[in-house]
């Protein structure tokens, strides 16, 4: 039914990705400008301060904003051009709807009204759940929460699920179990403090790259750099040891890790014995945990196991940091629980230069998974299938606990169960699953066979050509609210300008149609610092606690780090907002004095037995595939393969290729590879390469369509925290035939076009100097 | 207060180009970048060298000029080429040792670093050293960077005969680093047979095991 009305070379030509280089009115105006908004970049989780150059309601510039102390004007290439994302050619002004010639241009009340329609006939014929909401975490904290009630009270589904899925959640439920809560232990500072720093799957550099000063900042202080990674990346390169692990063998190599630990007595018996639970199980299930034993499935040599293991351990202090490498699997909650054994077998955590830590990919990855558009929790990270935790969001929404409904499904469930017929119908809101879930083939038949589907974005990404009704949401800039960056600081987004034609922002577009479907009462704000205000009573008392932070607070403190609980007895038991105080000084280091947030108070061990992935290498498949960022690039490219100069610091996916390997293959540099699993295969150009383990192969994400590697990765997902095994995969690699080459210079040529420059541009001159 | 310098860590460069990009903001510069990023060996390493101009105290680039189109300012900055002046010829371009002026053909002019002089002459940092994520590049005066800093800041460079100091410091390993550049010797010895095996930080590892990733 949805299927995409015109041919990929008509929808490049109509709605991009348009190359855009020069800022509005030309590059005169950088210099002249009305006035700079302070505020902070729309992508990853470190969401650096930025001030935005504004003329004529549009954003024609930034400057450093040195005065926000995370990362004092320092930003990576994707800060310095975001300001390029506005004013884009691409970008959706009006409404839309699909007809069999493409998309025509339709009224707000029309595109409101066949929505609404649909999701009530879709609802009335085959059950509420059967209408399902995606939403994503470029959003605000604000809008994170109020899709979380719409998807409830409005559409009254369970099935609401977001795209940090596809992020930290494995982070997230491995920190709830081992610490009762899921954030970053402390705030980055931390780092500079320490002795030690441990970083195990994560490219800092190009994925988190102001954090590389912090580690830096800890060197210059005396600190070793353990980094384990498949790839010599950037840091690991500088790095005092190097752990060239192979994918998917994380535990395996945490669990040998506290083994040598626990063998070599450089465990902090008092630590353990009155804030932890759980020692002795995780001792029993490590003891045979050798380095010799993880040797064999790692690829570390044992001696470099033993010496990350004492160098870690013996340290006064000390910090451990993972991301999605550890995270993107099938054992990613494993992984992470591992890390924390090491951590609390060691007591280093809950004091200054000692943490453990994830990084968030997603801008607001942190306060948008806090805040209840997850399938299973309400705001302030409460169970949504715990009878109290209900009742109290209940209350402050003013409904009956019934009326909420339970744990909904994953968003690789829900495209499943679309795939599957049982979900009719979708709304979806800046979220791009077709390039970032694994195996997009299957995905893209299951968009297809929606009979209906809404989606709210800025620009027609991958996913929204599906669509039958679009409706032209907000950018970052053109709205206000809060984020919570990867360090647990809550921060203000201030509005640059207003949307441009049509375009509204998004919460007015959800209350628009949640007052169509009649369940207005339920969403009655004027403005978005309304939303935070509610939100601040909802999130009260839950782990996740917003109540003593306000909008005033986080501008005049640069930030507030959560949880601020209410500290007095009227805080307590107000009703309203204006009566909760906001005493609490915030909290940037969790765990202090050793008190956890179970109910036991203690940090809990979690045993951890090493098991393979959930696919492996074989003779038919011998090669692991495992993917990742780079620099130039966010997520699914939605918006930076809009922006020229991003676009051209690295212009298409490429294999990083061993040349051990690729001699074997006989395959060199820069020649056209097919990279091929049982789920598909994709034609790029090989990168030969040493810095990369010679039984591994390397391919970045950020693209779609026939550059898309996740048409390659698998499905599986952990079983606890859902996350799809995106790090591990099995594949194939052969030189491409002829006819493979031809169809990756197709993808290329319709993976964006370049827009209009002025003569004397120097185009080419200028990407010659980008792509080197 | 002590004078203001500018530091290049090649160590800490982690290629991300946000050097460059920031650098194509300036107005004058309409999108193009007066900087670069050199990578060594992509083959065999990540590592990464952001140039800026190094503002030489007596500027090749100025002293093979036949149009003396290439100005040093009284506070040591070492400008692009004058419009009026400027003939085109690339004598520049092939003299610099660092190899830092570019020709742009369509402007028919050579166009550098000069220092983000419309900032820097205003107390500002550059715009590449106030990004830099890393602090790769570095702008400070020798004390703080002595305070807070491994290395040593080195910027007296020999290339053949020629002695160059520079306004700019690179920033080398603690302890003895020879600068002494024979480029003769290296490009022959990078054909040597194993010439980058060291470097390798998978010698141990078998190119494709078939059995599940077991050595």
């Amino acid at each position: 039914m949805a299927k995409v009305p015109l041919t990929r070379e008509e929808m490049v030509d109509l709605y991009g990705p348009t190359l855009h280089y020069t800022p509005a009115g030309g590059f005169k105006t950088i210099e002249e400008y009305d006035r700079l908004v302070a505020t902070h970049c729309c992508f990853c989780g470190q969401q650096c301060g930025i001030n935005l150059k504004v003329k004529d309601n549009a954003v024609v510039g930034f400057e450093p904003r040195t005065d926000f102390p995370f990362n004092k004007g320092k930003l990576c290439p994707k800060g310095v051009k975001r300001y390029l994302q506005g004013s884009h050619p691409d970008r959706l002004m009006y409404p839309m709807k699909r007809t069999e010639k493409g998309y025509e241009r339709i009224s707000w009340d029309q595109a409101l009204e066949e929505t609404v329609s649909k999701i009530k006939e879709i609802q009335a014929k085959y059950g509420r759940d059967s209408f399902a909401m995606l939403s994503g975490v470029s959003l605000t904290t604000e809008k994170s929460y109020l899709v979380g009630k719409f998807a409830r009270l409005a559409l009254q589904t369970a099935n609401l699920d977001y795209n940090g899925r596809l992020c930290m959640v494995s982070a997230g439920a491995g920190n709830k179990k081992a610490y009762g809560i899921d954030r970053a232990s402390n705030h980055w500072e931390d780092i500079t403090k320490a002795k030690v720093i441990f970083v195990i799957g994560t490219n800092i550099a190009e994925c988190f790259p102001i954090t590389t000063d912090y580690v830096w900042r800890a060197r210059d202080n005396g600190a070793k750099l353990i980094y384990a990674d498949p790839r010599m990346v950037p840091m690991a390169r500088t790095a005092d040891l190097y752990l060239p692990l192979r994918p998917g063998t994380d535990s395996a190599l945490l669990i040998s890790m506290l083994h040598v630990i626990i063998r070599d007595g450089l465990t902090d018996e008092k630590f353990i014995a009155e804030h932890t639970s759980g020692f002795e199980e995780t001792r029993e299930a490590v003891k045979d945990a050798t380095p010799e034993w993880a040797a064999k499935i790692t690829g570390i040599p044992a001696h470099q196991i033993e010496k990350a293991a004492r160098w870690y351990g013996e340290a006064e202090t000390g910090m451990i940091l993972h991301a999605r490498g550890l995270e993107h699997q099938t054992k990613g909650v494993e992984n992470v629980v591992s890390c924390a054994n090491l951590a609390l077998a060691t007591g280093k955590i809950g004091r200054e230069g000692c943490g453990h830590s994830t990084i968030t990919g997603q801008g607001n990855g942190q306060g948008g998974r806090e805040h209840g558009h997850k399938c299973d929790q309400l705001p302030g990270n409460r169970d949504i299938t715990n009878p109290e935790h209900r009742q109290y969001i209940a209350d402050i929404w003013g409904v009956e606990e019934s009326e909420i409904p339970g744990k909904g499904l994953s968003a690789q469930e829900i495209l499943n169960e679309i795939h599957a017929g049982n979900i009719k119908g979708l709304l979806s809101i800046c979220f791009n699953p077709l390039v970032s879930l694994p195996d997009a083939n299957f995905n893209r038949e299951a968009l297809e066979k929606l009979e209906h589907y809404t989606v709210i974005d800025f620009f027609l990404s991958e996913t929204a050509q599906h669509a039958d009704i679009v409706l032209p949401g907000s950018l970052q800039e053109e709205d206000e609210g809060t984020t919570t960056s990867g360090e647990g600081r809550v921060i203000k987004i201030n509005q640059a300008i207003t949307p441009p034609g049509e375009a509204k922002k998004d919460w007015e577009i959800l209350l628009d149609i949640a007052h169509r479907l009649g369940r207005g009462k339920y969403f009655p704000y004027q403005n978005t610092k309304e939303i935070f205000e509610e939100l601040r009573l909802a999130s009260r008392g839950g782990t996740a606690d917003y109540s003593g932070i306000t909008w005033e607070r986080v501008e005049k403190e640069n930030g507030v780090f959560w949880p601020a609980p209410q500290t007095t007895e009227k805080g307590k038991t107000a009703k309203r907002s204006e009566d909760l105080d906001t005493h609490h000084p915030g909290t940037p280091r969790l765990f202090e004095g050793g008190k956890f947030y179970h109910p036991d108070g203690r940090g809990h061990f979690n045993a951890v037995k090493w098991r393979e992935s959930g696919e492996v290498v074989d003779t038919e498949y011998p090669i692991w595939l495992t993917t990742g960022r780079v620099v130039s690039q966010y997520l699914s490219g939605t918006q930076t393969r809009r922006i020229g100069p991003l676009v051209d610091q690295y212009p298409n996916p490429r294999m990083e290729i061993h040349p051990r390997l690729a001699l074997k293959l006989n395959i060199q540099d820069n020649d056209w590879v097919t990279v091929k699993t049982r789920r598909g295969q994709i034609t790029v150009r090989a990168m030969v390469v040493n810095t990369i383990r010679p039984d591994t192969v390397f391919v970045p994400y950020h693209w779609g369509g026939k550059q898309s590697i996740n048409m390659l990765t698998q499905r599986a997902l952990d079983p606890v925290s859902k996350i799809p095994e995106f790090k591990v995969s099995a594949c194939v690699v052969s030189k491409a035939t002829p006819e493979e080459i031809r169809e990756g210079e197709e993808a290329q040529r319709l993976s964006g076009k370049t827009e209009k420059l002025p003569v004397n541009y120097g185009i080419n001159d200028r990407r010659r100097e980008f792509s080197r | 207060m002590s004078e203001m310098r500018f530091f290049i860590d090649p160590i800490r460069c982690i290629g991300c180009k946000s050097c460059m990009q920031a650098c194509s903001e300036c107005a004058t510069h309409k999108g193009k970048p007066m900087i670069h990023l050199e990578y060594m060996e992509r083959g065999n390493s990540t590592q990464t060298v952001p140039m800026v101009c190094m503002h030489c105290e007596n500027p090749t680039c100025a002293a093979v000029c036949p149009a003396d189109a290439i100005k040093r300012t009284e506070d040591q900055v070492v400008q692009s080429s004058l419009k009026e002046r400027c003939i085109g010829c690339k004598n520049c371009v092939m003299a610099c040792p660092f190899g830092v002026p570019r020709y742009y053909p369509e402007m028919d002019q050579m166009l550098k670093c000069d220092m983000c002089y419309d900032r820097t002459s205003q107390g500002l940092k550059p715009m590449c050293a106030t990004v830099c994520p890393s602090e790769a590049l570095f702008y400070g005066t020798l004390e703080e960077f002595q305070s807070r800093r491994k290395g040593t800041p080195i910027n007296t460079f020999d290339f053949g005969m020629q002695e160059i100091k520079t306004r700019v410091f690179l920033v080398a390993p603690d302890g003895y680093v020879n600068l002494s550049m024979d480029v003769m010797h290296h490009l022959d010895g990078r054909f040597e047979d194993g010439a980058y095996d060291h470097l390798d930080p998978f010698s141990h590892l078998e190119a494709m095991p078939m059995s599940g990733g077991l050595l």
